[in-house]
């Protein structure tokens, strides 16, 4: 993926230049204070130069929020967060403060990168070595956007949208999530500071994977992160989010908001491979990642499929999720989530069946390991217009260990008798047989659980694009090192 | 929660007390448990649906009643017989009419040794000793209860069942349960305590019935022991009228290799409840806990479950089934708890419904928390209308669509009501459902 040893070279060269001549410019731009009130709204809003209505609506949600309690209902513990000890707007990075080489980077990190098989100057730019990536991705970027525009693909920054597209942002911004959804998506509505920003035409279809890899300008979209992907009539596309590297971040508060919209015959795909670091062995540090990610099926036939990889963050709390207004449209939901150590996932989907024969799936697989807890949380609602309904649902839990827990909260609520319901779950720990198989034929215990856990999670893995299916398997058994034995 | 819907019960309350006209009144631990009652419930109120435990069932039409306190009644219902679901023959018969014990219409008299049956105003008066070691001490986890609370703090009369150590008893033991009120909306809330000594088995079936056109609240709680090797079969038939308002709150646990199985079949009431909560802690403890539900016109039926797994090698299973028709509505809440080190558990739930008419609904929560890593656990539900193949094969072969109909809903339920381990009891209740489908409106 991307960065090739070309481009890295000359990167490395005109920086370097940089340094040889001392010619480090102040791009450092001054830094509000900590915390959170409408002046700090103000700011983010006048830094990155928007337009009135944007204002408005981001102090609408600050003032709806302050209204608002943190939620308590979740099955994880964290403790309170001091929402005003926090920056709200970080100024972009600068290159003196990164590792000025791979050997600045903390080893550990560089193993797991080994272990993935990612190339050398791909880890540099992962690891936010001073070679800029951002650099790096707008050579890249460049050919691709060229090849996008040509088919009319909107594809930029949630800022340059609401610059350059005002119109479509005003019309699908908040359309799904509004911005009175909940307490992290009120936060996220008034302070979010970019994300990405994604629109198809009719009848386009992408001609390849979305990725905020690719995109100018990802580096730094901080902490509160809005992504809007609108597919109309007879589009489609595939977008990625996330890397299957490990990712460090100062932020420890994440809390994203991902609005789908797809209408008529369109169909979106949304994969997630979320890395991010989890806190150490004994469960100090690691980020919070509450994310408010839901689709809208408003047009006939549509589909929206999320599919998920999560391994990172020390608590995971969310629920993708599918309304299907229009009639015949689907919903997907494919979730790997594993927990080692003392991680926590409170993870799920929703289906909200409002439209006649509107189809679901969902698959979810979870792994917990070490002292971890993990959650599967659903609802699946079938609206008394929703004749033909159809959902499936299966959720299996594997423990390795007995110190950590697994959970399964399902709600279904049924209000149609066309429709058809059925759910599935099962707990069970790894099969001592299969292990046993494993290490008889002469492979290693921990080579033999990832073998196993992968099996176990095959069917979600297969659903993951192409280049993503590989690393995320190679993942699975990363994350899980240290669990046995 | 209003509190308006609190004052009646308070001032009921305060009336009662200083009367003393509340059994009991001068045994403290007695008087120390409705007090905490009456005040733990004064803090919860009713639940509303923003309770987790009471998500899907509103109580805004039970706390729109006025209810009194039931008193003792003395006159003839006008019943010639009493309704009796093993037949008048058979097995031993304890009758309760409003939550009171009516010795003239019971019949415990050919009792085999070995099996008690009084009741709970008769215990407190011969064997006060033995309530004050047992009520309150079983139940586990009543803290969030409200109902349980207003149990506490109102309780009379109720079932008080020993059975010893080895004995068997052949025979079932039925209890009836008569709400019968015409002119004014009555409440009772009835307590029982059953205990099956070590190496016993028995077999008790509950009936609840009323007759009459007001309202009526029946709040039971029941706690129950069954002791290591004990065997106890726990079944009952909810057939109140659609004026009725049930809620019932059970507390069992089941020792070292005991067995505990019910059954519960609910086709009355215009709302019920029942909340067994069963901890299983004792080595190769096993339970069942099984149900089934018919409801039609507003009915309205919550099946809301916990099994606890507390210690290595224990095993459940639960299905619940159940049919909607009108604009019937049920919740299925069920969740299994393992405990950390409670390896080799073994626990299944299964929850179908079938929605006979479009405007029933069913809310399901299936829910596993589970600490340790050696388990079998699962779930399944589903939820939908009677399949079309079969329907389409029986009319096919010349049977009427309405027959037809019955023929599959039947089948569908007797799948749970095999589960019943005594077969005339099996029969019994497959009757039931049969003579609940009769009486379709479809």
């Amino acid at each position: 993926m991307g960065a090739t040893a070309e481009t890295v070279e000359q990167v490395q060269e005109v920086t370097g230049q940089k340094y040889k001549y001392g010619f480090v410019t102040e791009i450092d731009e001054e830094r509000p204070p900590k915390g959170l009130n409408e002046d700090i709204i103000r700011f983010i809003s006048q830094k990155k130069e928007e337009p009135e209505w944007m204002l408005e609506w981001r102090l609408k949600a600050y003032r709806h929020w302050l209204t608002m309690k943190h939620p308590s209902w979740q099955k994880c513990s964290i403790p309170p967060i001091d929402f005003q000890d926090a920056y709200y707007y970080a100024a972009p990075k600068q290159d003196k403060d990164r590792p000025q080489s791979l050997d600045d980077v903390d080893p550990k990190l560089l193993e797991t990168y080994e272990k993935l098989g990612i190339p050398l100057q791909e880890q540099e730019m992962l690891a936010g070595v001073a070679v800029d990536a951002v650099f790096d991705s707008v050579s890249v970027a460049t050919t691709y956007k060229a090849k996008l525009e040509e088919q009319g693909i909107i594809f930029c920054s949630m800022s340059e949208a609401i610059h350059n597209h005002p119109d479509l942002v005003k019309q699908y911004l908040g359309s799904v999530v509004p911005y009175s959804d909940n307490f992290f998506a009120t936060l996220n509505s008034a302070v979010f500071t970019d994300g990405s920003f994604v629109y198809i035409p009719k009848g386009v279809k992408c001609p390849m994977e979305l990725s905020t890899y690719f995109r100018i300008n990802a580096e730094n979209t901080g902490q509160f992160e809005r992504t809007l992907i609108i597919a109309e009539e007879g589009s489609s596309v595939s977008y990625l989010e996330g890397c299957t590297a490990p990712q460090r971040d100062e932020n420890q508060l994440h809390a994203a908001v991902v609005e789908l919209v797809a209408l008529d015959n369109a169909e979106i795909k949304y994969s997630t491979v979320q890395n991010w670091f989890p806190g150490d062995e004994n469960g100090v540090g690691g980020i919070y990642n509450f994310v408010t990610k839901r689709g809208a099926c408003r047009g006939d036939n549509s589909k929206i499929a999320w599919t998920q990889v999560e391994t990172g963050s020390a608590v995971t709390w969310k629920y993708p999720s599918c309304i299907l207004q229009g009639d015949n449209s689907v919903g997907e939901f494919y979730s790997i989530a594993i927990t080692n150590n003392y991680q926590q996932a409170d993870t799920g989907t929703k289906m909200i069946h409002l439209g006649k024969n509107t189809k679901s799936r969902i698959v979810s697989k979870g792994i917990s390991a070490g002292h971890a807890d993990q959650t599967y949380r659903g609802l699946v609602r079938v609206s008394p217009k929703a004749d033909g309904a159809h959902n499936f649902t299966q959720c299996d839990s594997l423990l390795i260990g007995d110190t950590c827990g697994a959970h399964t909260v399902p709600y279904i609520e049924s209000r149609n008798n066309q429709a058809r319901v059925e759910h599935e779950a099962t707990t069970s720990k790894i099969s001592e047989d299969q292990l046993f198989y494993c290490r008889q034929r002469g492979i290693s215990e921990e080579d033999a659980v990832a073998l196993v856990v992968n099996g176990f999670c095959r069917e979600v893995l297969q659903q993951l694009p192409m280049e993503f299916a590989v690393e995320a398997q190679k993942l699975v058994g990363i994350s899980l090192e240290g669990s046995v034995g | 929660m209003s509190e308006s819907a609190l004052q009646p019960f308070h001032e009921q309350y305060t009336a009662l007390t200083n009367a003393g006209s509340l059994p009991g009144s001068a045994l403290p631990w007695l008087s120390n448990l409705r007090e905490r009652g009456m005040t733990r419930f004064d803090e919860l109120g009713f639940p509303t649906p923003r309770v987790e435990k009471w998500k899907y069932t509103n109580l805004r039409a039970l706390e729109r009643q006025v209810f009194h306190p039931a008193t003792t009644m003395t006159a003839s219902l006008g019943l010639d017989r009493v309704p009796t679901l093993i037949g008048e023959q058979a097995g031993h018969r304890a009758v309760f009419v409003n939550g009171r014990f009516r010795a003239e219409m019971s019949s415990l008299g050919r009792l085999p040794k070995g099996a008690k049956v009084m009741s709970f105003a008769q215990a407190l008066e011969a064997e006060p000793n033995l309530l004050a070691e047992e009520i309150d001490q079983i139940a586990e986890g009543q803290d969030e209860q409200p109902f349980y609370h207003l149990n506490c703090a109102f309780m009379q009369d109720g079932l008080v069942l020993h059975v010893e150590e080895g004995a068997k008893i052949e025979e079932p033991i039925e209890v009836v349960y008569l709400a019968a009120a015409d002119d004014e909306s009555l409440a009772y809330h009835p307590r029982h305590l059953i205990v099956a000594g070590k190496n016993s088995e028995a077999t008790l079936v509950e009936h609840h019935v009323g007759i009459g056109e007001a309202n009526t609240l029946a709040n039971h709680v029941t706690e129950i022991r069954v002791e290591p090797g004990a065997k106890l079969h726990h079944y009952k038939l909810n057939a109140e009228t659609d004026a009725a308002f049930h809620v019932s709150t059970l507390h069992a646990r089941v020792q070292e290799n005991a067995f505990y199985d019910s059954f519960t079949l609910t086709t009355g009431g215009q709302l019920s409840r029942n909340e067994p909560h069963v901890k299983l802690e004792g080595s190769f403890a096993d339970a069942r806990l099984n149900g089934a539900y018919l409801q039609r016109g507003k009915q309205h039926c919550d099946n809301t479950t916990l099994i606890e797994h507390a210690v290595p090698d224990t095993h459940c299973r639960e299905i619940f089934k159940g049919a909607l028709e009108g604009k019937g509505r049920a919740v299925f809440a069920g969740k299994l708890h393992v405990y950390p080190d409670a390896q080799r558990t073994d626990g299944n739930q299964l929850s179908r419904c079938l929605l006979l008419s479009n405007q029933a609904e069913i809310d399901t929560k299936p829910e596993l928390e589970i600490y340790a890593d050696d388990v079998v656990c699962s779930h399944g539900c589903t939820a939908g209308e009677l399949e079309k193949d079969p329907l389409f094969y029986l009319r096919s072969r010349g049977i009427p669509f309405p027959v037809a109909r019955r023929m599959m809903v039947e089948s569908f339920l007797a799948e749970v009501v095999q589960e019943i381990t005594t077969e005339d009891l099996r029969q019994a209740f497959l009757d039931r459902v049969t003579d609940w489908l009769s009486r379709s409106e479809q």
